[in-house]
């Protein structure tokens, strides 16, 4: 166990040694080794760069978590004095150039910088996308060492922790948190503080508190990206709510999908025990917290909080009617509250500098900052942290950095199978939980996916549908049946088989499944066909009156022609085709025959000649 | 999600079997132990036989009906064996838009099977998975959940299965040698 005095030490130790400007000639180079970072190849180019400097006093290698532009990793930043320079797009070759002629000869390698709208950029830091940014929830991340306690420490870590036990009550807690207006980022926004205090009001011989970290949502990675660059965030505040409730044990249900997240809050864990910050006794009084990890097995309706509450027992993940709370009635029948991990890792921070600093950024109902993982047609994908309030137009066309190749924006789907789109007249919407609402989407955990003229919206709501008929959980009918009904009409419309009665008996059926549904799956099912038929209902009618797919994605509605100016006769498609649906001699123009022709575009990708058009 | 019982005999060692019994036995009295015993299991045989189910529940004195229960609710539990090398696509959002369902359908057409499915030599199967986390490498596939293939193309698909059956025939042919 380590007392006060001690952590302190390790944090002065940990500031003047690893992140004091350090002396010209004196190197730090940190490789981001997140999940995304890993994927794009980033273990040889630490490799690399540990061999390199293995010997080399002059020069640290360091692991870092997620550094949040997923578009440019692997990344590297290397730091001499106060100067930080970032390489990005590295592979093991240009490691060992930039090792020889920036750590040895003092040269920074100006070819692998990065370049943001044409200017090059010395790091992350000069870079439109970092500018915009204010980061509370991912501030550790791409800083520290996530495997490293005395790092987290030495950025306050563990600090809100000994406040709450050195001076502060149950009650002191509870109102902070409902004071700095924090509300759930899991996606439905409810008062953090407030379901503290219904949890804290009970009186229960054992109380849990939990942390869902099943991001479910397809498209969103910021919870994997705090867990694996900054686990202890997570571990302080669980165990400050812990505190404030009453309750002596946490889970962290996560992902089995997110191996690094789970291997590093093991560390984490382990590490916290061994300092006395978790585990019995914690800080030397009498407070005892402990946390156990619980491994999710795939199933998104394990997002919902009873549901996984219920797989957290060991069960099937169904979900069960509300009233009772989990604050009154959870885990294990006990008042449990459940956070989600971005949610979290706000609290160290609002204890510390307390709620008016907290409150002071956002809008009126929504305070704080927002974690979204911009993806889909946009130039920088990547975790980006914004205050609440900041507008669609500046996330994606600043910070996202556009869309590419020349195209249009066409809608950004936020909330993923539970949210809606927002098209183009809503780009300048300021973002935050009840102005989303007010549009037909929702905030969600944070996915935030771009669309351009290419994708088709009737396509994208039938996307969604095929994963909540894939994740309903079956246990209530609208749900299991309802979203199975919409899907088919969907399919019907795609496949260019739709009537106009259609359109009518969508929306009566999403009304039924919305009102009817036990979860929030099944209630938040019928949004993505709700919204884009709000925004895109020309979509539709092009879909079903003039049987033409306007963006050109769904199969059966394409129609394949030859021009006849173009076509030299090079027989290559009629080969090619696997339906025989095109003739014609050679070096003459050749004909498709639309009653055979299946609609493969193989035809199109054969053509040398650019002859074969699609409509 | 429907899912299939393996028709392949089970065949598990004794020494799967012990290991299996000395996880059971560390974690049963546990609150809520059945589906990290169940992850272990998989773990152990690759897959979840009905046979290692059964014994499951035995062990736990549960009915095998609450093990098979739970087996068929979560979309990581396995009823029948996976591919030598399995390949799984992202059809999460971002990986959608980008065309990953052409990536898909590429290679269920080559290897001439559907997602879900394994090839009758037991090589390859293929499953479209959930959003990876890799969206910024959109489209992405992976080859037993550690070689990542990003930024796809469907017509690139062939030369990576390729690549695999080439390992396969090198193997063959160094077996035949020795």
């Amino acid at each position: 166990m380590k007392t006060w005095a001690e952590l302190q030490a390790i944090k002065a130790d940990v500031n003047a040694k690893v992140f004091a400007a350090s002396a010209p000639g004196e190197y730090r180079v940190l490789i981001g080794l997140a999940t995304c970072g890993i994927a794009a190849g980033a273990m040889p180019v630490y490799d690399a760069f540990k061999e390199a400097a293995a010997g080399n006093d002059k020069c640290k290698v360091g692991q870092v978590g997620c550094i949040g532009m997923c578009q440019y990793e692997p990344i590297v930043e290397v730091i001499e004095g106060g100067k930080r320079t970032t390489y990005v797009k590295m592979d093991a070759e240009k490691a060992a150039r930039v090792y020889k002629e920036h750590i040895l000869g003092g040269q920074v390698v100006t070819d692998y910088l990065l370049v943001e709208n044409g200017i090059t950029c010395n790091s992350l830091e000069d870079t439109t996308f970092y500018k915009l940014q204010k980061r509370i929830a991912l501030r550790n991340c791409g800083i520290i060492d996530p495997e490293n306690i005395d790092e987290y420490i030495a950025r306050d870590g563990y600090a809100a922790l000994h406040k709450v036990i050195t001076e502060m009550s149950s009650e002191d807690i509870v109102n902070v948190m409902l004071d700095s207006g924090l509300r759930g980022r899991g996606g439905a926004g409810f008062p953090t503080g407030r379901k503290w205090s219904f949890a804290a009001a009970q009186q229960a011989p054992q109380k849990f508190v939990c942390c869902n970290a099943d991001e479910g949502d397809p498209g969103a990675f910021m919870d994997r990206s705090v867990l694996e660059g900054d686990p202890h965030a997570v571990l302080e505040a669980m165990t400050i709510a812990g505190k404030a409730i009453g309750a002596t044990q946490g889970y962290i249900y996560v992902r089995a999908e997110y191996p690094v997240a789970v291997k590093r809050l093991n560390i984490a864990i382990k590490q916290a025990k061994e300092y006395g910050l978790l585990g019995d006794n914690i800080m030397g009084t009498d407070f005892c917290f402990d946390i156990g990890i619980r491994l999710g097995a795939g199933a998104f309706v394990c997002g919902e909080e009873t549901a996984l509450m219920t797989s957290i027992e060991g069960k099937r993940g169904e979900p069960r009617p509300r009233p009772p709370f989990p604050a009154v009635k959870g885990l294990f029948q006990s008042p449990t509250i459940l956070n989600n991990v971005e949610t979290y890792a706000n609290v160290a921070q609002i204890i510390l500098n307390g709620a008016a600093w907290f409150s002071a950024m956002g809008t009126e109902k929504s305070k704080g900052t927002k974690v979204f993982a911009l993806g889909g047609k946009i130039n920088n994908t990547g975790l980006v942290e914004v205050p609440m309030g900041t507008t669609l137009r500046t996330v994606v066309e600043q910070i996202g950095g556009g869309i590419p190749n020349g195209k249009k924006f066409k809608a950004a789907q936020t909330g993923g199978p539970s949210g809606g789109c927002i098209p183009a007249e809503h780009f300048d919407v300021e973002i935050d939980y009840d102005n989303l609402i007010a549009i037909g989407s929702m905030m969600g955990s944070g996915g935030l996916i771009v669309m351009d003229e290419d994708n088709c919206m009737v396509d994208i709501a039938k996307f969604f549908l095929d994963f909540t008929v894939d994740e309903s959980c079956g246990k209530c009918t609208p749900c299991r049946i309802g979203t199975r009904r919409l899907y088919e009409l969907l399919e019907k419309i795609t496949g260019g088989e739709g009537e106009m009665a259609d359109i009518d008996e969508l929306q009566a059926l999403a009304a039924h499944i919305k009102d009817n549904s036990l979860c929030g799956l099944g209630q938040t099912a019928p949004n993505p066909v709700l919204s884009t038929l709000r925004y895109f209902r020309h979509e539709y009618e092009a879909h079903i009156v003039d049987k033409k797919c306007p963006s050109h994605v769904c199969r059966s509605l394409l129609t394949f022609t030859i021009d006849p100016e173009k076509c030299v006769g090079c027989t290559k498609c009629a080969r090619n085709c696997p339906a025989n649906a095109i003739s014609g001699t050679v070096k003459e123009p050749h004909v498709i025959d639309h009653d055979k022709c299946v609609q493969c575009s193989v035809c199109m990708q054969n053509c040398a000649f650019g002859a074969i058009s699609k409509d | 999600m429907k899912k299939k019982m393996s028709s392949v005999p089970f065949n598990g060692t004794p020494e799967q079997e012990a290991k299996l019994d000395a996880y059971i036995a560390e974690h049963r009295a546990e609150e809520g132990c059945l589906m990290p015993i169940m992850q272990e299991a998989q773990l152990i045989y690759g897959y979840l036989p009905k046979e290692v189910q059964i014994h499951i529940a035995e062990k736990l004195e549960i009915p095998a009906e609450e093990v098979f229960g739970v087996a068929t609710f979560y979309s990581m539990f396995n009823l029948s064996p996976k591919g030598k090398y399995q390949i799984s696509v992202c059809l999460g959002t971002a990986c959608y838009v980008k065309g990953s369902r052409e990536v898909l359908d590429k290679i269920c057409e080559i290897l001439d099977i559907q997602p879900g499915e394994c090839t009758e030599d037991g090589m390859f199967s293929i499953e479209a998975c959930r959003c990876v986390g890799a969206c910024g490498l959109a489209p992405v596939m992976m080859v037993n959940g550690s070689d990542v293939y990003g930024r796809l193309k469907a017509s690139e698909v062939e030369a990576i299965i390729e690549k695999y059956k080439e390992f396969e025939r090198e193997e063959k042919e160094y077996e035949n040698m020795g």
